[in-house]
């Protein structure tokens, strides 16, 4: 494992700028083209491999194929026709009633779940950054001594944290507002760990040492020098926290209990368990599934918008882990 | 984290080596000024967001809180009773089969559609990647509802097809199938996830290591044994790491699958759904704080053993 780390230094640059290239390149001449060297021969194609991975991917495409068209139907087709086949095309009025039902709140949910998620985000990815950078950079007394302790922290199962946070917040009255969601989601340790992997190569020293012999500032040297060769794994962080946000249920169950405030899993939650406990609710289900797909629909587009910064960025958290 | 410790030791000595020691100059005091300042805002929110919830769930741990007499410190009074509080083992146990059921599963699984990306004989090998990993992508909440749909009697679509056919539907939410319907989410979501860790550290391989085996005739799947699957072993053992704490948190799912198989899933099914039962529904914060605690110490020991095999068997090889 030490001996591995200096070597894999030219490496992992070579794979994450390889993606970047590969983006635009064709897919079936992925290999090639991703290959650091380039000097591998051609690989045959395997039709039985091809089959089986498609096989795999219909796997888990298919609970999203069902909720696209599950979305579709009015809830009287839900039960009366085959669930993996269209019916009448009811996605409109299922939509219009996902953003009227009880006065609009799914819309409040999805806002609360886009300022949650974004302010949460951006704040863990800059104090991730910023608190990489600093262990990567500089030794300073107490510096490793600190760098063990957030280490240890990414065992500590978060949801066990959450309820001694909530007598916490019920103590100092934060309990039911934005806070008490933002302020524990900010908290990254792991993705302090990410960016002082991720700082120790991109930042080289000679680059600190002369905008030193400029006169720059410490701090303007992160800001102004350091910043935009740390963004690729900044924007890891980022996306990595703005799912873990976007998608955390147990925080915001516990912490709120006004529905203006939920974010969407919580709300969607809520429906589920109005829908299946009142028999005359039942008219809910089309409703909660429209729901759900319109509450992905964000952060999948954003995955494949983003898909080179994720995964330069997890390559080099993965090489050295 | 040992695998951690050792980069810590070696960027140490590289950075060592360029600034060599002297007695503090001003220079070197802006530099440590300067660290401090970067690392303080994430420390502080961390002391107040993890530590100072750690040292506080410790403390109630130690109290009892009763109808007559209130708040009195009962030493490690809540502590034996987690140990022999049937619930709770139950529980423990459940994720205990959970993590020898679904973990190697899911591990195995992501680790072989990694090295078939890898080895580059798969077509549409973007499509593949994506399809497997957007997944993770999907809030727990939305996973287990839409599986929760597919499993269920009403209008799942495989009950529908049993109907069809003449069969009763599948029992996926009776008492002995639904933690493995449970299992079948967890894997669905989480698949892609390992996938994309295991397959960054693959890419990351110098082909060198390889390419000699290939030109003497090595078969694939040889030199992804012998030779890619030990250079990812230090990806393998975060994902199994991660896999351990995320076991023995479940929530989300039992939750609300809860609603569908209120037989099936009761209110201490998994240890932290026990806890939030305790804090919340019976008021028990002190004794919550003692099963969050005692979980907590489970999750780390597993840790651990996972790090101190890995360590075994680096020094075997």
């Amino acid at each position: 494992m030490s001996a591995s780390t200096p070597a894999a230094q030219p490496t992992h640059q070579a794979a994450g700028t390889s993606s970047l290239t590969s983006d635009e390149l064709d897919t079936s001449t992925g290999r090639s083209a991703r290959t650091p060297l380039g000097t591998e021969p051609k690989q045959r194609k395997n039709m039985v491999l091809t089959v089986v991975m498609i096989a795999c991917v219909a796997y888990f495409l298919l609970p999203l194929y069902w909720l696209v068209v599950a979305s579709t139907k009015s809830n009287a087709d839900l039960f009366s026709t085959f669930g993996l086949w269209f019916a009448d095309f009811n996605l409109i009025e299922n939509l219009k009633t996902v953003f009227t039902f009880q006065n609009g709140v799914f819309g409040r949910w999805a806002l609360n779940s886009l300022i949650y998620s974004v302010t949460s985000a951006v704040g863990a990815s800059l104090l991730a950054t910023a608190a990489g950078y600093a262990f990567a950079k500089y030794q300073f007394p107490g510096g490793k001594a600190l760098f063990s302790i957030i280490l240890g922290a990414i065992m500590i199962p978060t949801t066990a944290l959450a309820i001694p946070t909530y007598l916490l917040f019920a103590r100092a009255q934060l309990t039911d507002t934005y806070w008490a969601i933002i302020l524990p989601s900010l908290v990254s340790p792991f993705g302090v760990y990410l960016m002082r992997v991720y700082a120790a190569d991109a930042v080289d020293y000679s680059l600190i040492e002369a905008a030193r012999v400029d006169g720059v500032g410490e701090i303007r040297i992160f800001f102004q020098v350091a910043f935009r060769l740390l963004m690729p794994g900044a924007v890891t962080v980022l996306l990595f926290s703005l799912v873990a946000t976007w998608n955390n249920y147990f925080l915001p169950l516990i912490m709120l209990n006004t529905p203006e405030k939920f974010p969407l899993p919580v709300g969607l939650a809520q429906w589920q368990s109005t829908a299946s406990a009142g028999s005359g609710s039942q008219a809910l289900f089309s409703t909660i599934i429209t729901g759900s797909l319109v509450s992905i629909l964000p952060l999948i587009i954003a995955f494949l918008f983003l898909q080179r910064f994720w995964q330069s960025g997890l390559s080099s958290g993965g090489v050295k882990a | 984290m040992a695998t951690v410790t050792t980069t810590a030791t070696t960027s140490g000595s590289r950075s060592a080596k360029s600034t060599p020691r002297k007695p503090l100059t001003v220079a070197k005091k802006r530099q440590y000024r300067a660290a401090y300042v970067l690392v303080l805002p994430f420390f502080v929110i961390f002391l107040a967001m993890i530590i100072v919830p750690l040292g506080y769930a410790g403390y109630l741990s130690f109290f009892r809180k009763q109808l007559v007499g209130g708040v009195s410190f009962a030493g490690f009074d809540n502590y034996a009773r987690a140990v022999q509080d049937p619930a709770f083992l139950a529980g423990v146990g459940r994720m205990g089969l959970f993590l020898l059921v679904q973990v190697p599963v899911m591990l195995v699984l992501s680790l072989f559609f990694a090295l078939a990306l890898d080895s580059g004989m798969t077509r549409l090998a973007k499509f593949v990647r994506l399809g497997i990993f957007v997944p993770y992508a999907v809030p727990s909440v939305v996973a287990t509802l839409m599986w929760g749909y597919l499993y269920g009697p009403d209008f799942g679509p495989f009950a529908q097809l049993a109907n069809l056919v003449g069969l009763p539907p599948p029992p996926f939410l009776s008492p002995h199938v639904v933690l493995f319907s449970i299992a079948n989410v967890v894997n669905w979501e989480f698949v892609g996830y390992n996938m994309i860790i295991i397959y960054a550290a693959l890419r990351s391989i110098p082909s060198e290591l390889y390419e000699a085996a290939r030109v003497d005739g090595a078969s694939e799947p040889r030199i992804a044994w012998s030779i890619k699957i030990p250079a990812v072993r230090p990806a393998l053992i975060l994902t199994i790491i991660f896999s351990v704490i995320g076991t023995f948190q479940l929530f989300n799912e039992p939750n609300l699958l809860r609603i569908l198989a209120p037989n099936a899933i009761n209110s201490s099914y998994t240890p932290n759904l026990y806890a939030y039962t305790l804090a919340f529904v019976n008021q028990d914060a002190n004794y919550a704080a003692a099963i969050a605690f005692v979980l907590g110490i489970v999750i780390m020991a597993l840790s651990y053993i996972v790090q101190l095999w890995n360590q075994r068997k680096e020094s075997q090889s």
